[in-house]
């Protein structure tokens, strides 16, 4: 078994010179990847392949001794997937590796039938194992994107703006699903203590469907308002989710909703004995009007 | 020596400021000592801080509202004032929604609603029969 390893060892330079041959018309990706970059990581790996520490069986996958290779082909992958590789592309990788370690054995084994065919199943494995890591790696690699994303658009997508003195909005747009609730409901009830708001505007104008969930954690969301002293306005309901609304039975009675966002505001600076007036003055006026016309 | 939560007089209003973490006895204890200070001084409005409790059950939730109901039975008006956001979360996941309490973001709110309605109602006592000196 070590013999295999000793004779790639050996063959080190014209097994990398097949293996590039074999990667280059099987991927064709150059404008992802450099030929440069593909050669250095190529002759890495196969180092790290040939370099194993004595003792190392390419029969036992799991060995310590593998752990250099796992590790370098794990990030390899990962970057991979950043860079925009399929998985079959990232794969392919290393199972072209697969025909060059054939032929290392071939010429090993010479006429020894049996001795070739125990070579290339444990080659055969091998390799399927390695490319198998690639893919797990890979698709590590694709979650861990998804997850920021995910995370950056939950940061992004919750901004409570201050409209007035006492009066905060929370403009909400896209679709609501538990856990951005969660973090709107938060976002929201700490607004409220920093800013000392009386009052809170919800405007879900930019929400396409309201489902019962939907509004049960917006029920909720009111209902912790008001626990911390707060008073919750919803605006922004369209036709078709208030005919959604009433279709499912949601009771929003014990809420005060208004149509749109101006309402909503209007009403808030009534409660807190405040009133929008037009000025009387002429040259604001005239300005208007010269605007208007 | 048990523990109790003090509680302030303030002309018609009583005062309470939650400080350590409740538990059910001192919650339980809070309750009786309430009660008996509101009928004692006829306290008309009662104000209850709990900006400092951070931990909350539903056993204190409940508690909370009956004193608010059993202030109201002695005629006095109640609010709770400056919840956490996290305890506010919590009562809310726990269903408890604490209809019958009134609240308020902080202790002026708070003194001011009282201010406000126990005025009304003395001003709607008095079209009766008074009972004012």
């Amino acid at each position: 078994m070590s013999d295999l390893l000793s004779a790639i060892q050996q063959n080190r330079e014209s097994i990398l010179k097949d293996w590039l041959q074999n990667l280059k018309s099987a991927v064709q990706r150059r404008d992802l990847i450099g030929e440069r970059e593909l050669d250095s990581q190529a002759s890495d790996m196969l180092t790290a392949i040939a370099e194993a520490p004595a003792g190392t069986s390419l029969k036992d996958f799991n060995s310590p001794g593998w752990q250099t290779v796992k590790s370098m082909l794990a990030s390899l992958s990962a970057s991979r997937a950043v860079q925009g590789f399929s998985p079959s592309e990232t794969a392919l990788f290393v199972l072209s590796l697969k025909p060059s370690l054939f032929s290392v054995a071939r010429k090993q084994r010479g006429g020894d039938a049996d001795g070739l065919y125990a070579d290339t199943l444990m080659v055969n494995d091998f390799i399927d194992k390695l490319s198998l890591h690639t893919t797990d790696s890979y698709i590590h690699g694709r979650d861990q994107v998804i997850a920021r994303q995910q995370e950056e658009m939950l940061e992004l997508s919750t901004p409570v703006v201050t409209l007035w003195d006492g009066i905060v909005a929370l403009p909400l747009i896209g679709t609501l699903d538990s856990a951005r609730t969660q973090v709107v409901m938060e976002s929201l009830l700490q607004a409220i203590v920093q800013t000392n708001s009386r009052f809170a505007i919800i405007d879900i104008t930019g929400v396409p469907t309201v489902d019962t969930l939907v509004a049960q954690h917006l029920l909720k969301t009111i209902t912790a308002a008001r626990l911390m002293g707060a008073e919750c306005i919803l605006s922004g309901i369209r036709p078709q989710i208030a005919q959604t609304i009433v279709h499912l039975g949601i009771n929003l009675e014990d809420v005060i909703t208004k149509s749109k966002l101006s309402d909503a505001f209007r009403l808030a600076l009534e409660r807190s004995g405040r009133k929008v007036v037009r000025m009387d003055k002429p040259g604001i006026a005239g300005a208007s009007m010269q605007r208007g016309a | 020596m048990m523990e109790r939560i003090p509680i302030l007089r303030m002309g018609n209003y009583l005062l309470v400021t939650i400080q350590v973490d409740m538990h059910d006895k001192l919650a339980l204890t809070l309750q009786d000592d309430l009660t008996t200070r509101i009928s004692e001084v006829n306290a008309k409005g009662v104000l209850i801080d709990i900006s400092s409790l951070e931990i909350v059950d539903s056993f204190i939730g409940r508690t909370l509202a009956n004193i608010a109901s059993m202030a109201r039975v002695l005629d006095a008006h109640t609010v709770v004032v400056g919840m956490q956001p996290a305890v506010a979360i919590t009562l809310v996941e726990l269903g408890m929604s604490l209809p019958g309490i009134r609240t308020a973001l902080n202790v002026e709110s708070g003194m001011e609603y009282l201010r406000e309605t126990v005025t009304s109602h003395q001003e709607s006592d008095d079209d009766g029969d008074s009972t004012e000196d």
